[in-house]
């Protein structure tokens, strides 16, 4: 709609307006505002989706929060049966599965965005960053499947035994090589977000424009300076939107973890014990829970499951977009 | 005659000392076996998938639903169905608001309304899928008093309206400006113009944007857990049980017997197989279309 000045002083200067268009747009009219009226209604859903998700789970995990209060975030005991309900061993499930992950995959990632962006031949460009980009369309219960089946039985038979032969001496690698552990959530998180962060990487370095790579050659720099220098560092912000956004994603992840953490709420130093997450306890515990304290819990824990990622994910949105200057990242296909 | 230059130019500057060439070659090194890392997982999923899923696939697995425990043989024929029943009313629902949604931000949406819908969708699309598998059960399932299709797809839809307005609002935003300005000239009402020459001429990219979409929820178990629940037998009504070709494998997967592992490894081929198949028809399109940068 233009401003009402300028029609104004065209009525002025103008021959009278032609009739027929005047009578079209006048029938026109109700039309098209009840077309912006529905438009905006579906615009309005998705603010209201949003509510609806913050209403509900604030509102029912009122008894839990009445009951406990912060010690809820403190407490370490998780026993339906009394009903004491603590939700750290969960907390920290989720917190070191996934920073296992990104320990694991932020390098691999970032290495994969740097060898498709700055070293491959063009040729191979589209493919690779298409079978890149196809770990993130396998579903999370064919994961966990592959894992339960091929993933946890290297990982006990070879990837354990070597870990604790050569870094026992950590305390991390206590405890029988059994297989379902921290450790195989972490690793399989790991693959599972390495998508994520190396499209975002490669998104980010894409936009590193050309002349600083020029005048870095330029320097008599190598091709590894150049990109060390050039590239990386003036990427910096946005890789690490990358690596958050990839956080998010393994914060919230819940099947593939949940079948092969163990499933036990317990606190351990080693790596190779079973450990549980929130969303795992969650998937796990929700539908069979009896009682409403209980039931209660668990939605808390689902809130704060939902605060946390909101959180990491504006973060992370803020970070990649002062790289790419308001592009949208799509992260999460 | 640049090229010349830049040769003679070479020759004056100093030999790059040799612990920065060997760097130089290690990084490169380096780089490749991180591709080669990230890749072998890839295709040992697929290979051990196509290895065990064509082996398991058989005709009772398409026509028959599950066998009591115990007993071999049985499919996942109602739980495909299921899948099927419950991916369509997620369509159903999530398409159309987030098609509108996609509209009201291209269209109308260069104000705080809109921005605010931009920023919400965003944050929708990060919310973990079992949260929204929460909500849909307190404001589905509680409410019909036990689960169901409905409260499955209910979930899923939640999940597709992000991904298909961002995409949406994307397409529309590429249709030059000067169309619109055609058909409004020649007294074209703005909801026409919008459906009929605006949409329309982007329906590739937003074919695209409901197929990632769809292809993004179609492997989605979290929110199903409890919404649609699972059922061992056939259900074709949005208000029951349903089964679920991800439930299905789940619980499967985590069973004890054999030859329910063979139906996990089959049913996860088959979903793959739909997933794949949903997106290469995304790039296909994409690539002969004239919109779409997805």
């Amino acid at each position: 709609m233009p401003g009402p000045q300028p029609v104004e002083q065209a009525k002025v200067t103008a021959v009278p307006a032609p009739p027929a268009p005047l009578l079209r747009t006048s029938s026109g009219e109700i039309p098209d505002r009840v077309f912006k009226s529905a438009m905006t209604a579906c615009g309005l859903a998705v603010l209201a989706v949003l509510g609806l998700i913050i209403y509900e789970l604030v509102q029912r995990s009122g008894l839990s929060w009445h009951a406990f209060g912060f010690k809820f975030f403190a407490a370490s005991e998780w026993d339906p049966v009394n009903e004491h309900f603590g939700a750290l061993p969960f907390i920290f499930g989720t917190l070191v599965s996934s920073l296992l992950a990104l320990l694991i995959a932020v390098p691999l990632a970032v290495g994969v965005a740097v060898f498709t962006t700055e070293m491959c031949p063009k040729v191979f460009r589209g493919p690779l960053s298409f079978f890149v980009e196809l770990l993130a369309a396998i579903p999370s219960v064919i994961y966990g499947l592959w894992a339960i089946f091929v993933l946890v039985p290297i990982l006990s038979r070879y990837i354990q035994p070597f870990l604790q032969k050569t870094l026992g001496w950590t305390h991390l690698f206590d405890g029988p090589p059994f297989g379902y552990s921290m450790l195989a959530a972490g690793v399989i998180l790991a693959i599972m977000i390495i998508p994520i962060i190396s499209s975002i990487t490669r998104e980010v370095l894409m936009v590193v424009p050309q002349h600083q790579r020029e005048a870095v050659l330029a320097l008599g720099a190598t091709r590894w300076e150049m990109i060390r220098i050039g590239v990386l560092r003036n990427a910096r912000a946005g890789i690490v939107g990358g690596i958050i956004l990839g956080l998010g994603r393994a914060l919230g992840e819940t099947m593939a973890v949940t079948m092969v953490i163990g499933n036990r709420p317990e606190i351990a130093k080693s790596l190779f014990a079973p450990g549980y997450t929130m969303a795992s306890v969650l998937a796990n515990e929700f539908s069979e829970a009896t009682g409403d304290v209980y039931l209660s819990a668990l939605v808390e824990i689902g809130l704060a499951l939902f605060f946390v990622t909101v959180v990491v994910n504006a973060l992370a949105q803020l970070l990649v977009w002062t790289v790419t200057r308001g592009q949208p990242a799509r992260g999460s296909a | 005659m640049p090229e010349t230059v830049a040769i003679g130019a070479r020759t004056t500057v100093a030999p790059i000392s040799l612990r920065r060439r060997v760097t130089d070659h290690v990084m490169t090194g380096v780089a490749i076996l991180t591709v080669v890392i990230v890749l072998a997982p890839l295709v040992a999923i697929f290979g051990y998938l196509l290895y065990r899923g064509v082996g398991s696939m058989n005709w009772a697995f398409f026509t028959e639903t599950p066998k009591p425990v115990g007993e071999q043989g049985g499919g996942m024929a109602n739980a495909i169905v299921g899948s099927i029943v419950i991916l369509g009313i997620a369509s159903l629902i999530g398409v159309p608001f987030g098609v509108g949604a996609g509209i009201y931000l291209a269209e109308f949406g260069r104000n705080r309304l809109g921005k605010a819908i931009r920023f919400t969708a965003d944050v929708l699309n990060g919310v973990p899928s079992i949260v929204i598998g929460i909500v849909a059960y307190a404001i589905v399932v509680l409410y019909q008093k036990h689960f169901s299709a409905l409260a499955g797809g209910v979930a899923l839809a939640i999940m597709m309206v992000p991904t298909i307005s961002r995409t949406t609002e994307e397409m529309l935003l590429l249709v030059p400006q000067s169309l619109r300005e055609a058909a409004y000239g020649l007294g074209v009402p703005y909801w026409r113009t919008t459906l009929s020459i605006t949409l329309r001429t982007a329906t590739s990219g937003v074919i695209t944007g409901i197929m990632l979409a769809f292809a993004r929820v179609a492997g989605e178990t979290a929110p199903l857990l409890f919404t649609a629940f699972g059922n061992q037998y056939w259900n074709l009504r949005a208000d029951q049980p349903t089964a679920a070709l991800p439930l299905q494998i789940y619980v499967y997967a985590n069973s004890p017997y054999d030859d329910w592992h063979r139906q996990a490894w089959a049913g996860s081929l088959v979903l793959i197989i739909l997933i794949v198949t949903a997106i290469a028809a995304v790039r296909y399109a994409v690539r002969r279309g004239s919109f779409g940068t997805a």
